[in-house]
């Protein structure tokens, strides 16, 4: 456990900051004494294998779930979020890993989904489809995802592409926190790739963003900060130039019990039958 | 999608993505969700005009509007609902129900009709939002949370119609204040050329048109395709959910007063068992028209398309002089094949997952 002083610049209140948040289900201790923070410009990483509590903390910040204990401070101040629709207008933005689309709806309307544009009055009021569409287009153009047609059902898009799109979507609405949730789980390497660099596209254009993963290499390539669960608490708090690749992953595996399960595999010497060496 | 674009980079001029092969206009034609119900249509239409010889008269065109008219007025809520991922078994007996309340309150009350008419708004509106709270309350399946209101309507419906005027029908209120303008709204009917057209059409009409609008241009409509497609989904980027769900059921109970006061000012009195099993119908007749049963997708002209089905089949029949046993046995091959192609559509819009 180490820490780290705050990185120089950030004079500001943290955009979103957990301090000894815990959740409780019932009897169940899901989540005890978390804490995080994250900055503009900066990606934090939350690592954890499954169980570890990754999903709770993700809820507790997305105002799916509140917190038991501690304190959840938006860009300085207490708050509680009642529902995700009050998370969405204090700038944090949700990207789940299963449910970030409607698969059946065209591109466009699941891009403007629960913040449509509307244009006209009264009973004429309408959806403002033009804008609607012209901007799905651009803003994911923008993103670099060139889509044949805005009109075709998300599903039909592969799981890396929906990804951006609800990236790009959230970009788009001003978020100013981006919370995702596995975003690279599920999908080859070349996909991970592509989602990984709209991540940093969007820390780049100012956003603080969340990264949930077990995967220590994909955190790692972009994360600033690391926070490490286990079992509902927190095991370990790093920031990039405190720690290393391979101290990471050791610490996400396991550690020390991987560590002895290698040497135990080591030293096991392969039967003869596999090619081992004649006794 | 180029997925090796920079990503704020846009891609080079011309670089079209080799995986793309481009669509043909058959093929999305394919995707529209009327389709299988427009070419079920055709078929129907074209082989009774073969083997009916009166089904082609303007007068029989206009019977089958109507048949098609009654059944599609609810059918266009009830498909809305669908899309919207729930359903309402009590849709049939609520239209019996709202009768039932208007005919009675204007009775006992003695007074305009009107009256009975508006309160009997009131209340059925209010069987829907019951419908919608509960479902979204409970988070039970809405088959289960509708099927007790459905026989606890057709109870209400029996035992309070027996209580009021001691027998299982209404009194006939045809001689009261406001019957005429009533009667002129709900159960008119006027001549166009030769053709008798029945007020309900117009009803029929403008519910699917305004339908169609809301469901593809108003938030409201976007809210209903995502309400049923991903709750999750969309309860996660703000939509508000809950009130989506009850006011689609909200607008099942409106048709349900629309479709009660005709049958009321249409025939002045009321059956107190009438309406069991129609739920199944409207059901029926959304599914033709292309609504996935497990939400998401579906449209208004297509439960449209499903009564009209629904109108030239059961009127066909008896133009055809055949015995109209076999009535059912069409509509149930007509679902079956109708589903079948919904089940087909579905699979290829998710293709890729």
């Amino acid at each position: 456990m180490s820490d780290q002083p705050a990185p120089a610049g950030t004079d500001r209140p943290a955009l979103v900051e957990l301090d000894q948040v815990s959740k409780y289900y019932g009897n169940i201790r899901a989540l005890e004494g978390v804490s995080l923070e994250v900055h503009a410009g900066d990606i934090t990483c939350v690592l954890g294998d499954n169980g570890a509590g990754k999903s709770t903390l993700i809820k507790i910040i997305a105002g799916l779930h509140q917190h038991d204990a501690g304190t959840f401070s938006i860009e300085g101040e207490q708050t509680r979020l009642a529902n995700p629709r009050e998370a969405l207008d204090r700038g944090i933005a949700t990207v789940y890993q299963d449910l970030a689309v409607v698969p059946l709806m065209p591109v466009w309307r699941n891009f403007f989904l629960g913040s449509e544009p509307t244009t006209g009055s009264g009973p004429f009021k309408r959806l403002d489809v033009r804008r609607m569409r012209e901007t799905t287009r651009t803003e994911l153009l923008r993103m670099g995802i060139d889509l044949r047609d805005v009109d075709q059902p998300i599903g039909t898009l592969s799981g890396g592409e929906r990804q951006c799109v609800a990236i790009a979507r959230a970009v788009y609405f001003g978020a100013k926190v981006l919370v995702l949730d596995e975003p690279t789980a599920a999908l080859g390497v070349k996909q991970s790739g592509v989602v990984l660099k709209y991540v940093a596209a969007a820390r780049d254009a100012g956003l603080g963003v969340v990264l949930i993963t077990h995967n220590p290499h994909h955190a790692y390539l972009v994360g600033d900060r690391f926070i490490l669960l286990k079992r509902g608490t927190m095991s370990a708090s790093h920031t990039k130039d405190s720690v290393s690749l391979d101290e990471l992953t050791r610490q996400m595996a396991g550690g020390s019990e991987l560590e002895d399960l290698r040497h135990e595999l080591e030293r096991a010497p392969a039967p003869t039958h596999l090619g081992g060496p004649e006794k | 999608m180029s997925a090796t674009a920079p990503p704020a980079g846009t891609r080079e001029p011309g670089a079209a993505d080799e995986r793309l092969i481009r669509t043909s206009p058959l093929r999305s034609l394919l995707g529209r969700p009327e389709l299988g119900s427009v070419v079920g249509a055709i078929a129907v239409f074209v082989f009774f005009a073969v083997v009916a010889d009166s089904f082609l008269r303007a007068a029989s065109l206009s019977t089958v509007l109507y048949a098609a008219s009654t059944i599609g007025i609810m059918a266009v809520p009830v498909a809305l609902l669908m899309i919207g991922g729930e359903f309402d078994l009590s849709a049939g007996v609520l239209v019996t129900s709202s009768a039932l309340i208007s005919s009675m309150i204007s009775y006992q009350m003695t007074a305009n009709v009107w009256v009975g008419v508006l309160v009997s708004l009131l209340v059925t509106l209010a069987v829907g939002v019951f419908n919608g709270v509960l479902l979204t309350r409970t988070k039970l399946p809405s088959f289960i949370i509708t099927l007790g209101t459905f026989l606890m309507l057709t109870g209400l419906n029996l035992g309070f119609t027996k209580l009021i005027s001691g027998t299982v029908s209404t009194k006939s209120i045809a001689d009261m204040e406001g019957f005429d303008s009533a009667k002129a709204l709900f159960a008119s009917e006027f001549t166009f050329g030769e053709v008798t057209i029945k007020v309900t059409i117009l009803w029929w009409i403008g519910l699917v048109a305004l339908a169609t609008w809301v469901l593809l241009r108003t938030r409201f409509g976007n809210w209903i395709f995502a309400v049923g497609g991903g709750p999750d989904a969309a309860r996660a980027v703000g939509v508000p959910v809950t009130r989506t769900r009850i006011g689609l059921y909200m607008g099942v109970a409106f048709a349900a007063w629309i479709s009660g006061q005709h049958l009321l000012f249409s025939f002045d009195v009321v059956q107190s068992g009438e309406g069991v099993g129609n739920e199944l119908i409207y059901i029926i007749a959304a599914v033709i028209g292309g609504c996935l049963i497990t939400g998401g997708y579906g449209s208004a002209i297509g439960s449209a398309i499903g009564a009209l089905i629904f109108g030239m089949t059961s009127k066909g029949i008896v133009y055809a002089e055949w015995n109209p046993d076999w009535f059912k046995f069409f509509l149930g091959a007509m679902l079956l094949l109708a589903t079948l192609l919904n089940a087909w559509v579905r699979k290829r819009a998710e293709a890729t997952r």
